[in-house]
């Protein structure tokens, strides 16, 4: 969208209370980037990436997203962010199709293209079979699958994930790596938060390490990630 | 790029509905819980020809906010729990649709309740409650203290033992609703003529307009952080 | 930059001297105001010595008035500003409004007992005098239940602005539901109210000294200084907090 990148973060803190959970951030993330957030339990992924979708508010410091600061104009962007967060965001008593439906009204995508784009996807995360069956009965992964096509429905230009593995099992996992590749493939930046280092998708060219609520490493994906992530939580 | 205000009030009323009619948890947990109410009111105030008179619009009342508690405990604890309030905040819809769309759904489910009570009262004590007055102090009456009750519980959610505080917060502030409804209902039920009840449904009117305009302006800040 | 939700621990700084000012004013003017309903204005003829109660009775009421009134104006700032020293405030008026309340009743209830033969009577003003206290004990009860510093702020601050529907509630029901047998010094009473007496110039003289100085002075000095204890229970809790390497 601009030169300085599609988000710009910019000394942001954020405190619970006086806890500082995150300490003077600043980074950018280009448009079309894949970046891996990573960072041991508590380091502060989680808050990061709902500050970061506009439902949270920083106690100091500045988000732009395509230069729109957040959470004030959060309304510009919000049609262009897809969420894969902790908790399912599901409606238990709703079918799979049905949630799905529902989420396509209120992007207010065109009818037609909602049947069909819905359809897609249940099949691409495996859940054709079970577009009727209620979300309530789903197993934790199945639920983790419609949350994914939940969040990848509108097409959003910026995906953000939060430990998006939990749950899957090996197939869902490979399943993931495949939609997010083909995501990325299609120009859509996004930002996954692990704490596992083993399971990362290839496609993933950046990084960014949290320790203790600090960003300690920003830059390449590369062979000694792992050391420096040892590093990084070893210290925090 | 934002969903129309209409559109997205529609689609939360028809979820709504959709999850209640697969469920059906809240409304008859309502319904059964302001039946019993009424019930354990008539034995507790041995309600007899004359005493019905004076005390059934204000069993009616409180038997219609005990079981709306209830709702909307339950309402706003099924979109916090699953983490749902936080997807619907993440969409491109006005904040004020959001509430709008809760609150109409609340409504419906005790116009329901209403609908059951209303009728079984008339038939059991023998009060005409289903006189076109009475139901429209009925409509306005739940659609006042549900604007309300449906901006405390999304408050009262992100409490700890929220169950235990609804009625806390709620009762006090929607006492000016029972007050005034009670008073129009025992009029229009009485056969008291049009002139000595209609100021009360006049100023039921007037505080269901002021809250509604206050809720619409506080609930950004109870539902966004 | 957004200030909102930064909590500066603040240390105790030493008593501002207006503060110290105002705290013996008030103190002055509460001995003040007490000579003058229990000693120079007269006995009301009807009543007997328990009608110098009004004195306090009333008045009470209206310090609570301005207490609950702080609130809602330090809740709407502190929406619209999002400086959590509005919300200090706003809490201030809650605990002091509350206290005032709780006077009010027990000095009515107390006037009750000769005047109506009763401590209490499920009057519609006693009854909305009551729920008005129930409601901040309310705010009092949800406010302890909810962690996040920042939701409690802005979560408060709506319920502070809807409670105070309970204090308009107390004031205008006598004129809503004139079935009150609860008498109306300012303006007519009720037919049926039981208890009235005469404003003459003596209840004047006591009154007018005693209501400004509860609605002005009482509130201010104790929210005052209600504010400055919020302030140094929050720098204790951010000390724990550092000591216990949160």
């Amino acid at each position: 969208m601009n030169r300085r990148g599609l988000i710009e973060v910019q000394g942001l803190s954020k405190h619970f209370g006086w806890r500082p959970v995150l300490r003077g951030l600043d980074f950018l993330v280009q448009r079309g980037e894949f970046v891996l957030l990573l960072g041991a339990n508590g380091s502060g992924k989680s808050t990061l990436l709902r500050l970061l979708c506009g439902l949270s508010r920083a106690s100091s410091g500045v988000i732009r997203i395509g230069g729109w600061s957040l959470p004030e104009e959060a309304q510009a962007v919000r049609a262009q962010i897809g969420l894969l967060a902790h908790r399912p965001l599901l409606y238990e008593n709703l079918t799979a199709r049905e949630n799905l439906d529902f989420f396509a009204a209120l992007y207010n995508m065109p009818p037609a293209e909602r049947m069909r784009r819905r359809d897609d996807l249940l099949g691409q995360v495996g859940l054709a079979g079970r577009a009727d069956g209620l979300v309530r009965g789903f197993s934790r992964g199945m639920q983790q699958r419609l949350s994914l096509a939940r969040a990848l429905l509108h097409r959003p230009d910026l995906l953000l994930l939060d430990e998006p593995y939990t749950g899957l099992d090996s197939a869902g996992c490979a399943l993931l790596d495949e939609l997010l590749a083909a995501a990325s493939k299609s120009g859509c930046t996004i930002i996954m938060s692990t704490h596992q280092l083993e399971r990362k998708p290839a496609h993933a060219n950046r990084a960014l390490i949290l320790g203790g609520g600090a960003l300690v490493y920003a830059g390449q994906v590369t062979g000694d990630l792992a050391d420096r992530y040892r590093q990084a939580t070893a210290s925090a | 790029m934002k969903t129309p205000f209409i559109s997205a009030v529609r689609a939360i009323v028809s979820k709504d509905l959709r999850a209640e009619w697969r469920s059906r948890e809240l409304v008859s947990a309502m319904s059964l819980f302001a039946l019993l109410s009424v019930l354990v009111f008539s034995f507790a105030l041995e309600l007899d020809k004359s005493a019905r008179e004076e005390a059934i619009s204000g069993v009616l009342w409180v038997s219609l906010i005990f079981a709306s508690l209830l709702g909307f405990n339950r309402s706003l604890s099924l979109e916090h729990d699953q983490g749902s309030l936080d997807a619907l905040l993440l969409a491109p819809v006005s904040r004020a649709a959001i509430f709008v769309g809760k609150l109409l759904g609340n409504c419906l489910f005790t116009l329901l309740v209403a609908l059951v009570l209303l009728p079984l009262m008339t038939a059991l004590y023998g009060v005409y409650l289903l006189d076109s007055w009475a139901l429209l102090t009925t409509v306005v009456g739940i659609f006042g203290f549900s604007a309300i009750g449906t901006l405390l519980a999304t408050l009262v959610v992100q409490t700890r033992s929220r169950e235990a505080l609804l009625p806390i917060a709620l009762l006090p502030v929607c006492l000016p609703f029972l007050l005034t409804a009670v008073r129009a209902t025992k009029g229009i039920i009485g056969g008291a003529p049009q002139s000595e009840w209609q100021v009360w449904l006049q100023l039921l009117a007037a505080i269901t307009v002021i809250y509604l305009v206050l809720c619409l302006l506080l609930y950004r800040f109870v539902l966004e952080e | 930059m957004t200030q909102r939700g930064i909590d500066p621990p603040t240390t105790a700084s030493p008593q501002p001297r207006l503060l110290r000012a105002l705290t013996l004013l008030t103190a002055l003017g509460f001995a003040g105001t007490l000579v003058l309903g229990l000693f120079v204005a007269g006995t009301d003829i009807q009543q007997g010595q328990v009608q110098r109660i009004f004195y306090i009775h009333m008045p009470s009421f209206f310090g609570a008035f301005t207490a609950f009134g702080a609130t809602v104006l330090g809740g709407l700032l502190y929406l619209w500003r999002g400086n959590a020293d509005w919300d200090r405030i706003a809490q201030a008026g809650v605990e002091v409004g509350l206290a005032f309340a709780l006077i009010n009743l027990l000095t009515g209830a107390i006037w009750a007992r000769p005047i109506w033969n009763t401590w209490w009577t499920w009057d519609p003003r006693l009854t909305s005098a009551a729920v008005m206290c129930l409601t901040y004990a309310a705010y009092l009860m949800l406010r302890a239940g909810i962690e996040n510093r920042q939701r409690r702020r802005s979560l408060m601050s709506v319920y502070g602005i809807f409670a105070f529907v309970s204090v308009l509630l107390t004031l205008f029901i006598i004129r809503i539901v004139p079935d009150t047998i609860h008498p109306v010094i300012i303006g007519a009473s009720p037919q049926n109210a039981q208890g009235t007496f005469e404003a003459t110039s003596g209840v004047v003289l006591a009154l007018l000294p005693s209501l400004i100085l509860w609605l002005t002075l009482m509130p201010i000095t104790l929210m005052w200084h209600r504010y400055r204890l919020a302030l140094r229970q929050e720098a204790v809790d951010a000390l724990k907090l550092e000591l216990l390497g949160g």
